[in-house]
This record gives structure tokens, sequence and C-alpha cells, in this order.
């Protein structure tokens, strides 16, 4: 049997010994063969589910208030519901997890895929759909083979197919695998590229998905970790998962915390429960800053998001007190930089991302991204004018106008802006790439000024 | 424009809406923009077409909307007014989006507007100017790519001045159908371009170049020939076939250096085929006639005064004379020759057809339809003969937008499977001699045996519309005439539109220059009485030439050697007659025999009137003066008819009216007027039906001779970039036929009947038929028709295996 | 270089099926041929395009889209180097130096013999082991100079079993045909039948409910 281990065994899964709901099985490292997953409980939530009928597990997630783990937290079960009347309708899972610092959807596939699996059978069962693709990303080699195989062995088993469990529900479910673009990760071009386009996003409306998806038809488009906590949800009922986490975000998330803490991993957490200094200090967690320094600033929740300053420490992890602070939770992705990093440099790094995965479809986020990386890239290299600092943000606010969130730094007695901002662009990525520059250039802009007057490269951003 | 002239008629009901504070109706479902531009609000676009589905992707034409929920920038080329929409075109919000796209949409454009075809009527040039910034805040280097690289034989692509609109691709993709163009990598570093080796080969090109908004696209043959604030130009209407597309005729120190396509809604929504937009080249050719010949003992031309080339054409005239051709003169042209020609000569055999087309009898004998009325959402078309790709070009995009989005359904009965034969409810592959047949078995087999495909064709609630065209010129055209007979007996209610390869053939008809019978409106009736036969067949001229009962043969524009069916007939009658007198502008195999070449005008020289295959009469513009010593045909008609022997001069006096609108043959109340301008109503009236004879059953292949758009046409020939687009001969067979023969791919084929014999390369091809031989007609290397006897119904060919290449 | 072999074109026609729309499968054909060749060749590109029925040009759209396709060949091992915010912080772009000097190839270069390519990637998803990598899509993480370059003289060496570039696993989904459900082109497919009972029968279960 081919194993993916070539390499090192890379896994940032940390057990903290908090509440499992999707991670419950991940210390048993061949629980991605069937036979394991069998042994401790699987397929039994499909096999319940298909005892009851199709609108009672969507009432049941629904109940549940299951959030969107892909990034914009929306309520899975309320989507489900926004499906017009039309068929065939299509179930797309997203795993193109690609957003900087996220790290959690992987890990999902290569340790439980038949969890998921499992989850994806019973939500295309819920909505009368008969056909799912799995959209994994291109650069996951394990995540692919050990799906593939989980898809194999479950179709041989007959819980994918024609009669699932022997009765005459059939469901058939397709791997899909892209190819290197981070904005695939965008639901409506996820769907473009399943079609075999560019991974080009279209604008909604009139392309909601769940109206008009794949094929034009009625599409639900869920990420992994979301369809990974459908089977326990119908094992154990929503009120038993609405105990943990808080009212308005019930149930756990995975964070992946990374930069510069002492114990940087993956951690399933409890929704509202903890704070980001409980997280980045707490003995359970990451166990403080590198080196006893101190959070010069983190992002909670992928490269997209504004960032977040030691004000921020005391707030619970929970999206919409993240929200109204004027940043978001989004794919649980939580960057943490200690005292000596260069902001010019992260905010470089990050906006570089953007302008190098820009799809190119909107003017302002083609030629915006691209121009702001170039400013920034010669503030770095010494050739900056002090006009560059006005001129970058003049430049983000063509691709998002208007006050970009504020009230993450001006805490005291400001309303805040909420997120996502206006944007003239079609999705929210051009827009995205302005988060980094407003949240450093406000904080910060000392740090550039002095780069310009130094007019020369200042090396290594911290080591 | 369009606001101008919408804005008289405000909407006071539908979806209502307010516009910088203005309460006002769109349209269900009407998008933003036009209901905007309706409303004489301008919002500055890139990328947004009418005639293509919004991708809204340059973000130009964002402005602040309010649909209850706050204001946000929306691009108002993706949004469909909804009711109580609150839309600000002016304000502050909408101003600093705009700018700040035009801004970045500059960033990497370069400044070469100077330089650029497009400088002056550009609209990033324009929209720069309205709303832009004054100078650019980029100081960064601006993206590069290889200066213009040709994509195709005809269009040129400059990627830095590319904004990125996505027009092109989406024209070539969804219009066109010829994905031949697309987006390459991603980003900042996305360009359009083909793939290697793989060229833009469309019939379509140039629409690209009319539709990019910037300088990107450039057309060949125009490339650096103009300024455009040196161009003028005339409303004018394409003449190469029959679809009667609207144009504008541009030119610049009196000479045409453009056409461009007009957006009408009846007609051909501003798409042009690149026949019908890059002709105008043929008028600078270096070899065209500019002064009248004759040739000399030694065979060579020598040039002569007009007035001796008159008199010597109108004592050749006084004698037993014939004429062939006219399909591509103006209306009025037409009429004149058929007066002159009948009334001071006494010429009664005439025939501006060749033969090759379907008669004018039989077109007359329909109920005619407009392309509106074909493409009528729900209706069913039914193609039957030749591929309208080849033929009616830019009438084949609009056939093609309504079959891809399901509006129309299509089925088609030809020997070679059309290009939207995959779209199509049913593609039907008949054989020459078969066609009626098939044709009824399809209208006629009861629902048991009918395939679930054909039931559209007999559901009468779906109107339905035969596009016709003679399929084959290796056949006889009764097989056509029975096929719409039968449809017609099957379905009363079916309309009919001819597909003519020649320009204005249903002028020629209206003008009398075919033969067939005629009839008169008169006053109050629309058709009252029958006159006499007039004209005559090609096909009888021919023989009867051939015979030698007729010594002077006038060609008008015609060349009969290389266009009716049967050459040798052709070359025959040539060589019999005494005199041959041809008005053309160039030499070709006909005028080849010539004794006298009168010099004719060409497209865009002359004033006068064109009518579409739909009956649809619009204007032809004379946009510059005509070379050398060249004369129209209108002016050489009249002359003649001063020097005629019996001269009475009624031709005269037509020439001074010089519309003949008032008179015969188009009476005023046979026009219907719309604002897509007059179309004739043609009455319909029975002629015989016909009873085509069964082919015999033979052994070999049937004879197919079908068209393709680019031929050896004498004005192709002479269009400079064009030229070279016609391929070489190469038939086409079945593979299960290449099979039963044995022959095998690479290798030529020798092909034979008791006519001729000839080794010629072919290819295998399933679109077309079994049991048939397709070949090009008038393509380099070979001329199919050398197999052809006219008086056969059907022609046969032997097939073997040629020598190994 | 080449167009697919004959085992890839039964491969393509099993991935094809598994469709609705036959363009669906474009991505995983064009890796087929990368597979076959270690980077996607025009006249697989072409090969591709008529297995679909579009146009060469609209595969090649497609696949100069996605980062992971190669049109021109790269090293046997791809070295993807991740110095995106996460491993900057970490040492992402002073292992990239490393690598660059280590190879004495620049980012986007090819060693002489074939063996590397270097590229600067972006987020690989393995932050929390910053700075890390992949060689051929397979992750290495916690990386410094001296693991770097003992995976490398291993590489070099054949003591890690990596393969070659283009392979993204030996195990692929392959549905037999008696246990398909059904995938169907979408304009032929109806709300499905179970679907229907399960729900009408649910509603009838509403109305005993309400009349108890
Ligand atoms: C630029 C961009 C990138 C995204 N990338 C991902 C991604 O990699 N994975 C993901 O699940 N969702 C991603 N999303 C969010 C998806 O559009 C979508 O909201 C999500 O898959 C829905 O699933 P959920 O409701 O289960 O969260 C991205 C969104 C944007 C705008
Ligand atoms: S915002 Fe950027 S990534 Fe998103 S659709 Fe527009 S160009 Fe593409
Ligand atoms: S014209 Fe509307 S976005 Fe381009």
């Amino acid at each position: 049997m081919p194993t993916n281990n070539y390499l090192p065994h890379l896994d940032g899964y940390v057990d903290n010994e908090g509440p499992k709901i999707v991670t419950s099985r991940f210390n048993d490292p061949n629980n991605y063969k069937i036979s394991n997953y069998k042994a401790s409980g699987g397929y039994q939530a499909l096999e319940s589910a298909l005892d009851i009928s199709p609108d009672a597990v969507a009432a049941e997630i629904k109940d549940a208030i299951l959030l969107g783990r892909g990034g914009a937290g929306f309520p899975a079960g309320l989507k489900w519901g926004f499906l017009p009347d039309v068929y065939p309708r299509y179930l797309v899972v997203n795993g193109d997890e690609s957003e900087p610092g996220t790290y959690k959807d992987r890990l999902l596939m290569e340790h439980d895929p038949h969890q998921l699996i499992e989850g994806c059978l019973i939500t295309c069962y819920a909505l009368g759909i008969e056909t799912c693709f799995l959209y994994v990303r291109g650069e996951m080699a394990l995540a692919q083979e050990r799906l593939a195989q989980a898809l194999n062995d479950a179709y041989a088993q007959g819980y994918i197919g024609k009669n699932i469990y022997g009765t005459d529900v059939g469901i058939d479910i397709v791997l899909h695998w892209g190819a290197g673009a981070y904005i695939v990760g965008e639901e409506t071009a996820l769907i473009e590229s399943l079609e075999g386009n560019r991974g080009m996003p279209r604008l909604k409306p009139p392309f909601f998905p769940a109206v008009k998806g794949v094929y034009m038809k009625p599409t639900i488009v869920n990420n992994v970790e979301t369809l990974s906590n459908v089977p326990w949800i119908v094992t154990n009922g929503a009120d038993k998962y609405k105990e943990f986490g808080s009212e308005a975000s019930p149930g756990s998330r995975m964070l992946a915390i990374s930069g510069h803490v002492n114990r940087p991993g993956v951690y399933e957490v409890e929704q509202g429960e903890v704070t980001f200094r409980e997280l980045f200090y707490g003995d359970n967690y990451c166990q403080g800053i590198r080196n006893d320094g101190d959070v010069k600033m983190f992002i909670p929740g992928g490269g997209s998001a504004p960032w977040f300053f030691e004000e921020q420490l005391d707030l619970p992890l929970e999206a919409k007190a993240v929200g109204a602070a004027g940043s978001m939770l989004g794919s649980g992705a939580i960057v943490v930089m200690d005292q000596t990093t260069d902001a010019v440099k992260a905010c470089l790094r990050v906006v570089r991302f953007f302008a190098r995965e820009s799809c190119g479809k909107c003017t302002p986020c083609r030629e915006g991204t691209s121009w702001e990386e170039k400013i920034l890239q010669r503030i770095l290299d010494g050739a900056g004018r002090p006009e560059d600092l006005d001129l970058l943000l003049d430049v983000g606010s063509q691709i998002s106008p208007g006050d970009y969130p504020k009230a993450a730094w001006e805490a005291e007695g400001l309303e805040a802006v909420p997120f996502p901002p206006k944007q003239t662009t079609i999705c929210p990525l051009g827009p995205s790439s302005v988060a980094p520059i407003t949240s450093a250039l406000r904080r910060f802009r000392p740090e550039f000024e002095a780069k310009i007057a130094a007019g020369r490269t200042t090396v290594g951003a911290s080591s | 424009m369009t606001a101008t002239e919408s804005s008289a008629v405000k909407a006071t009901t539908g979806v209502p809406f307010t516009l910088n504070g203005q309460e006002l109706h769109a349209e269900e479902g009407e998008l933003l923009i036009e209901a905007c531009d309706k409303n004489g609000v301008h919002i500055p676009r890139f990328c947004y077409h009418k005639r293509m589905e919004s991708v809204g992707m340059c973000r130009m034409c964002i402005v602040e909307v309010d649909t209850g929920r706050g204001p946000a920038l929306q691009p108002s080329c993706m949004l469909t007014v909804t009711p109580e929409m609150k839309v600000e075109t002016e304000s502050e919000a909408t101003k600093d989006a705009q700018d700040g796209v035009l801004e970045l949409l500059l960033a990497n454009h370069p400044l070469d507007c100077p330089v650029c075809d497009k400088g002056g009527e550009c609209p990033l040039q324009d929209n720069a100017f309205a709303y832009g910034p004054g100078e650019s805040r980029f100081v960064e280097e601006k993206r590069h790519f290889e200066k213009p690289i040709p994509i195709s034989d005809l269009v040129k692509l400059d990627r830095e001045r590319c904004i990125l609109c996505d027009r092109c691709t989406r024209f070539a993709s969804d219009v066109a159908g010829d994905s031949l163009i697309h987006f390459i990598d991603r980003g900042s570093s996305t360009q359009v371009n083909t793939f290697p080796d793989h060229p833009f080969a469309s019939y379509y090109s140039g629409n690209t170049v009319q539709i990019c908004p910037v300088g990107a696209l450039t057309a060949a043959p125009y490339r650096f020939k103009a300024r455009p604030w040196d161009l003028t130009g005339s409303p004018s209407t394409a003449t190469v076939d029959s679809s009667g597309s609207r144009v504008l005729v541009q030119s610049s120190q009196d000479k045409v250096v453009r056409i461009q396509g007009v957006d009408s809604d009846a007609v051909n929504w501003g798409w042009l085929s690149d026949k019908e937009r890059f002709i105008y080249e043929a008028n600078v050719s270096e070899d065209r006639i500019l002064q009248p010949m004759r040739r000399a003992v030694d065979g060579s031309l020598e040039p002569m005064r007009w007035n001796d080339a008159l008199k010597q054409t109108s004592e050749a005239l006084g004698k037993k004379a014939a004429a062939i051709g006219g399909a591509r003169l103006t209306l009025e042209a037409q009429h004149v020759w058929q007066k002159v020609l009948a009334d001071e000569f006494s010429v009664v055999s005439y025939d501006a057809s060749l033969g090759d087309d379907v008669s004018a009898d039989v077109v007359d004998s329909l109920p005619k339809a407009t392309y509106d009325w074909a493409f009528n959402a729900g209706s069913v078309v039914v193609v039957v003969g030749q591929d309208l790709k080849e033929i009616l070009p830019s009438i084949y995009l609009r056939l093609r937008g309504v079959v891809k989005d399901g509006s129309v359904e299509l089925v088609e009965f030809n020997y070679k499977s059309g290009s939207l034969a995959k779209l199509a409810r049913k593609s039907v592959q008949s054989r020459p001699g078969e066609l009626a047949k098939d044709v009824k078995q399809a209208f006629t087999a009861t629902p048991g045996e009918r395939s679930s495909d054909l039931n559209c064709l007999v559901d009468t609630d779906k109107p339905l519309t035969v596009i016709f065209s003679r399929p084959n010129v290796a056949e006889s055209a009764d097989y056509l005439t029975e096929a719409l007979q039968v449809i017609q007996s099957v379905r009363p209610d079916a309309h009919f539109l001819p597909a003519f390869r020649r320009g204005n053939t249903v002028g020629a008809q209206l003008a009398g220059l075919t033969p067939g019978v005629r009839e008169v409106a008169t006053e109050d009736e629309i058709i009252v009485e029958q006159v006499a036969v007039v004209g005559r067949p090609t096909a009888e001229i021919l023989q009867e030439a051939a015979n030698g009962e007729v010594e002077t043969l006038l060609l008008l524009g015609a060349d009969p050697i290389s266009d009716f069916p049967d050459k040798a007939l052709a070359e025959a009658a040539l060589d019999a007659v005494n005199t041959v007198i041809a008005v053309d502008c160039f030499e070709n195999p006909s005028v080849a025999s010539a004794n006298v070449i009168l010099p004719v005008a060409m497209y865009g020289e002359v004033n006068g009137h064109f009518v579409n295959s739909e009956g649809r009469l619009s204007p032809l513009g004379a946009r510059v003066t005509a070379p050398g010593l060249v004369r129209s045909d209108l002016e050489i008609a009249a002359s003649l008819a001063k020097t005629a022997p019996q001269s009475n001069s009624d031709a005269q006096s037509s020439l001074e009216t010089s519309h003949m609108l008032g008179s015969e043959p188009i009476a005023w109340d046979l026009l219907e007027l719309s604002s897509e301008g007059a179309r004739i109503k043609t009455p319909t009236k029975p002629i015989q039906r016909v009873k085509a004879d069964v082919p015999t059953v033979a052994d070999g292949l049937r004879l197919v001779i079908g068209n393709k758009l680019w031929d050896q046409g004498t004005i192709v020939e002479n269009s400079r970039t064009l030229a070279g687009l016609c391929e070489t001969f190469k038939v086409r067979i079945n593979p299960a036929d290449a099979d039963r023969f044995g022959l095998t791919a690479g290798a030529e084929i020798v092909v034979k009947n008791a006519k001729a014999t000839a080794s010629v390369p072919f290819i295998t091809d399933s679109s077309v038929a079994e049991g048939v031989l397709w070949a090009p007609a008038n393509v380099r290397g070979f001329d199919p028709r050398s197999f052809v006897t006219f008086s056969e119904s059907v022609c046969y060919v032997e097939v073997s295996a040629g020598e190994q290449k | 270089m080449s167009r697919l072999t004959s085992a890839a074109v039964i491969e393509a026609e099993e991935i094809i099926a598994r469709y609705p729309r036959k363009k669906s499968a474009l991505i995983p054909l064009l890796h087929l041929a990368q597979a076959q060749d270690g980077y996607v060749a025009d006249d697989a590109m072409e090969h591709i395009a008529e297995l679909l029925d579009i146009t060469p040009v609209e595969v090649l759209g497609t696949c100069s889209f996605y980062e992971m396709f190669k049109r021109e060949p790269v090293g046997k091992y791809l070295v993807n180097i991740c110095t995106n915010i996460s491993c900057q912080l970490m040492g992402g772009e002073e292992l990239l130096h490393h690598a660059e000097k280590t190879l004495g190839i620049k980012s986007g270069g090819t060693t002489e013999d074939g063996m590397f390519t270097i590229e600067d990637v972006e987020c690989i998803a393995a932050c929390t082991e910053a700075p890390c990598m992949q060689v051929n899509y397979r992750y290495a993480g916690r990386l410094d100079e001296v693991r770097f370059d003992k995976i490398v003289s291993e590489i070099r060496e054949g003591k890690l079993a990596i393969p070659a570039h283009g392979n993204l696993g030996d195990v692929k989904q392959h549905i037999p045909q008696e246990r398909e459900s059904g995938i169907k082109p979408p304009e032929q497919t109806e709300a499905p039948a179970w679907f229907v009972r399960r729900m009408s029968e649910s509603e009838s279960e509403v109305t005993i409910n309400a009349n108890k």
C-alpha cells in the first residue's frame, strides 16, 4: 500500500484535551482506513439519518446553528433553505483551503476522510442531491490519496452509490482536485473551476450558487470543516451541539495558530469560551510568545482579515465579538507577530499574496493589488517617496472605497465598521489586500516613514 | 445616439425606479445600464456590449445603488432594475469609483494614442478625457508584451493596449462559436492570445476589431491607413451576399478604408463577416480595369474610347443578343438594364442568376419570413440546403444565437451537416436526388415512426420558417423545389426565407432581370395581372449560344465559366458567340474571352438600393469617386439607350428620376415600412408543382458541389488580404465510404465519370453524408464542375485509390 | 511533447464519465498529462481538447490559470518553499535563499542535472509547522538549513521515495459501474425519486401528528 509519508511526518494537530467534535478520532493514526472508522461508530449517523425524513435531517442541522467554517460564517441550515425547488441540485465541498495561515481542512481530510464523506452523504440525503463534488486543493497530494481510497472503500461497502445501506437512496461523490489558485476557494470561482474553466468568480447576484451554481443548477457549497460537523450533530442532536460554544456560535472551531508563539498548532476550541490572550498564553494552548516577547499584532482570521493588536487580546474567540471589533474570525487562521516583526515587510508579504492570486477579472483588483505591491516593494527597497503612503491608501480606496474598519485600533468610543467593507470588485479578494495596508499604515505609520527616510532596505524581518 | 432617439418615448409603465432623483420606469428585466441609456443618462462602460451577455468585469459602469439595504456600488451592466431601486450616477461615491477604475485602467496602458489606430475614436481616451484624473500617479514601469502579434491573417493584437474587457473573447466563443482566442495566464499577467499555431481563423474576426474598446486589436487591411478624424462615412449595405447587413462605408482621401457593421435590430445586429467587412480592398486592386478595352487580333487587350466602346456594344446588342448577370447591381441599375435590354434592344434572353441558385418562380411562390420572424423565440427553423455559415455568414450568427440559447429549435436537411449540427434538434443527412424524399419522410411520418426530435416540424403551435438555398449545383434544382412544396403542403402556415449567395438577387427578380412569370401591382390591389414570361434561364441561353444561335453575349458582372454548374457548356457558349461584351471591373475566366470590356464602378462608388433576402430595401451609398474612366452601370445602360437603334428612351427618364421607387417594378403599396426601413411584401402566387424524377441508382458516389465563404470569386481574388484565405481543393468523403473504397488518408484519390477524370486530395469527414463526394466550388486546385452534365439530374462519380503520396 | 498514451486515454475516459458535463474533466485531465510528461505539453493540450470537444486555446486558458500546471519541463523534484506570512515570520525567506544557494539556482530555475526546480510559493496550509515546503507536493516542515540539506541529499541518494513531478498519488478514485448511482447531464436529471417519495411521506407524517 502506498504511503505518502515520504518526508518526515508533518502534522500540526495539538490535542489540547478540550471538547472534541470533529477531531474525536484524530488520535488514531489509522483512522483514515474504513475499518477503523467503522469500528469507532462510523457511518452510523448516515444510517440513522436514512431512517428519518430528509427534511427532518435538514431541520436538525438548521436547529444546531452550524456556522460555515469557510470564512463567511453563514449558518449552513439557513443556506440550505435557499434552494429553490429545482433539480438536479449539487453539493460541492470546498476543500481548497489556501487562505494564508489556514490549516485545518487538510488535517480533516487526511485524518478523517470518512467523517467528511459521511457528512456529505447526510447533507445530500437531506437536500435531495444525487451528485456531490469533493473539491480538494491541488497541492494536497496526501489528502487526495486518502480521500480517493476512502471513497473507493465506501463505494465498495455500499455507503456511496446505488442503494445506500440497502435503501433506494442513491448518491455519488466525485473527487475533484484543483491545480493551484487561491481564488478558487471563493465559491463561485470554485464552481467555474469545477466546470473546467478559469477560476474567475461570478457576480452575486445573479449567480448565487444556491440558485444558479454548477451548470447553472442549484448548488450548495460548504467547507470541509462545516460538513465534518454534520455526522456528530446527527448522532448527538442539535441540543447537545448547542451545549458547546456560545449562543450565537455553537460548537467548536478548529483554529490554526501560527507565527511567534511557543506552541503553534491546530487546536479544536470551543467557540466563545476562550479569549485570544488565553489562546496565546494559556498552558493548554500556545504557551506564550517566543523569547518571552509581546504581541505586536496578530491576524485573527486569515490573510484577508484586518489586523488586531494588544487591545483586542481579551476578545472572545467568537464571530460576533470579533466582527464588532472590526475584523473577522474568517477561516480560523490566527497569525501572531511579536515585537521584532517588521510591519512594512509583513504588510508587503500579505499584499503580495493578493496581487499574485488576483484572478484578473476586475480592473481594481487586477491593477490595484499589483500597484499596491509595487509601491510597498519600492518603499522596502529604499525608493519610497513621502507621498507614497497616501497614494497607497488611495489606491486601496479604489478597490475598497470608504473607511476601512477602524474600530480595531481606535477601540474606545468609536463604532465599528463591519467587515467586509464596500468594494468596487466582484469578490472580496481585491478588498482583502487593503486590510493589511490600512492595518499597518494606521498603526505603524512611523515605521513606513522611517523606511522612506532611510531610503534603503532594512534586512531581515525577524528571525 | 440611442439616448436621444428613445428619450422621446419615455415609459410610463413598468418597473418604477429613481434615477438621480427622477422617478422613471424600466422594462421588466431590463439592465440598469440600458434603462439609463434610454433615459439619456450615459454611464461609462468598456466590457458591456448590448449584443453579448454582460460579464461586469471592467467595473467602469459602477454606480451607487440603493435597493433598500443602503447604498452600494454595483455594476450597472449586471444589475436588473428592481422596483423602487434608487440610482445615483452623479454622486460623489459613483464618481470616485469610476475615476478610480479609470486611473487603474490607464496605469498600465501605453501612452501611444498619437500612433494608435483607435486614437480619436477610443472609448478609453474619451472616458479618460471626460472622467479621468489629470495625470498619472503610476510611476512604476508599465507592463510589457511583445508589440503587435498577428493572431490571424486579418487581425493583429497589441497586448499592452488591451484592457481585458473580454469583448473579443466573448464574441469569439459566445457569438461566433469560434473559441480561438482566450484569456491566458492570470491576474495582472492575464493576456488575450491564441493557442500556438492555431490562429484566430474565423469568418468573423473583424468584429473583434470593431468592438475592441481600445486599439489592442487592429485589422491588417486598415492599419495605419487613416486617422479617425479624417474619415467620412456613408450608410450602406453589404452586397457580397443577400444578408443585407447594414454597414458604414468609411473613406479617407477618396479611398474606401474601412467598413464597420451597423447595429440594425432587424438585420445584422452590428456583426459582419470578414468578407462583408474587408471586400473593399478590391476597389484599389492594381488589376482593376480602369478604361474601356477591346481585344486586338493577337488576343491582347488595348484601350479604346468610351464612345467607340458604346457604339460597338450598341451594334452588337442590335444583333441576336443575350445577357447574363446583374445580381450584384443596384436595384436602379437592374431596372434600367432590364428596360434598355428589353425595350431598346428587344433582347429577351437575359438572366441575372447563373443557374446556380434558386429560381425566381420558386421564390415568388412562397410566403416569406423576415429574420425577426424566423428567429423569434418559440419558433422552429428548418434549414434546407447549404450551411448558412458559408453563404449568409452574418445571419448565421443570429440563427446560432437563438439555437444556442434554446429559444429556437433547428432541424437541417443537407448533404453535409452544417455548423450548427451539434446544436440542432436534428441534422438529417440526405443525398442528391433524395432531398425531397427525405424531407417528405420527416414531415409526413406517423408519430410512431418519427424520431421525437422531429416532432417540432409538425407542431403547429410553433411558427415554422424554412431557410433554403440551392444545396448542390451538381444536381437538378427540382429536388429542392419539390422539397419546399412538400413542406408547404404539410405546413401551409410555414414561412420561407431564401438564402441567395449573390447579393441583390431579390432586387434582380423584382426588376424583372430574371426569367419568370411577372405579375404587376395596380393601385388598389396588390396582385392583379400576369405579364408574359420575360427573360430566359441562363442554361437555355448558354445552350443556344453553344448551338450558334446567339451572336452577342453581354456579361453584366458575370463569370459563367466559373459559376455555371456545367463548365463545359459555358465554355462552349462563350466560344461560339461572335461578340462577348463584359461590363466588369476585373478580368476573370469569362471576361478573358470578351471582345469589349466596359469598366464599371464598384461598391462604395455608386448610390442606389439593395434588396436583401427578406425583401428589405436598404441604401447603397457612394462614398468615393470611381477611379479612372470607370462609369456606373446606370450610366452605361442609359448611354446605350441613347445609341440604341430604336431609341425612344424611357430609360433616359428613368435615369433622370434616378430613384425608381415610384415606378414599377416596386410599387409604393408593396412597401411595408418599419423603423428598420422598407420591406417589399412579395406577393405569393402558385407555380406548377414539380415532381422531380427519382435518380437512377448508379455505382459510385453522388457529387455535391458546395460553397465555402472564401473561394476564388473575382472580388475576393482581387482583395489583397482576403485572396490568401481561399483553401486549396480537397474533396470530402464519409469515413465509411473511404473504408468501402479502400481509400487511405494522405493519398490522393482518382475521381472519374464519363465526362472527366482527376486525381485529387481528399479527407474523411463524418459530417458528409454517406454515398456523397463533397467538393468545394471555385477553390484553388481543381474544378469539380468538370464532372457535371447539366441535363443529368444527379451527377455520379466513381472513386478509387490513387497514388500514395 | 506528446499526446496522451492509450493507457492515459482509458483513464481519461473514466474520469470524463464521472462528470455531468465533459469540460468539468479538464483540470483532472491536465493533471493526467502532467503525470505522463512531468509538464503539460502543447500536444497533450490539443489531445485533451479533442477528448473534451473544446478548442485547444480553451484548454490553454484553463491550464495557464493554475500554478501547478507547468508548460515547460521542470526538475524531477519541484521544491516549493513557502514564504507567505506565517513562514516568513519563521524564516521562510531565509530558507528560500539558502535553497537557492545550495542548489545554485534562483527561484523559478532548474538545476543543470534536471533534478530540482525551486519555487517561492504562497501558503501551503502547514502554517503551524513553519517554515515549510513541499517536494512534489509532499510536505516537510519546521525546516532549517541542516534539515533542508539532509532532505536534498537523501533525495539525491534515492533514500526518499518521492514520485517524479506530476504524480500526485497512486490511489485514484474508481467508481465501479455497478455501484454508480447515475451521473447524467443536468438537462436529463430530475428530482430523485427517493427524495420525492420520502418528502411526501414526511408531509403525511406531519399531518398525522397534527391530527393527533
Ligand atoms: C477569496 C476567497 C477565498 C476563499 N477561500 C476559501 C477556501 O479556501 N475554503 C473555503 O472553505 N472557503 C473559502 N472561501 C469562502 C467560500 O466562498 C464559501 O463562503 C465557503 O466555502 C462556504 O462554505 P461554508 O458556508 O461552509 O463556510 C473563500 C472566499 C473568498 C472570497
Ligand atoms: S476581486 Fe480580484 S480575485 Fe475577485 S473577482 Fe475581482 S479580480 Fe478576481
Ligand atoms: S461595463 Fe459594466 S463592468 Fe464593464
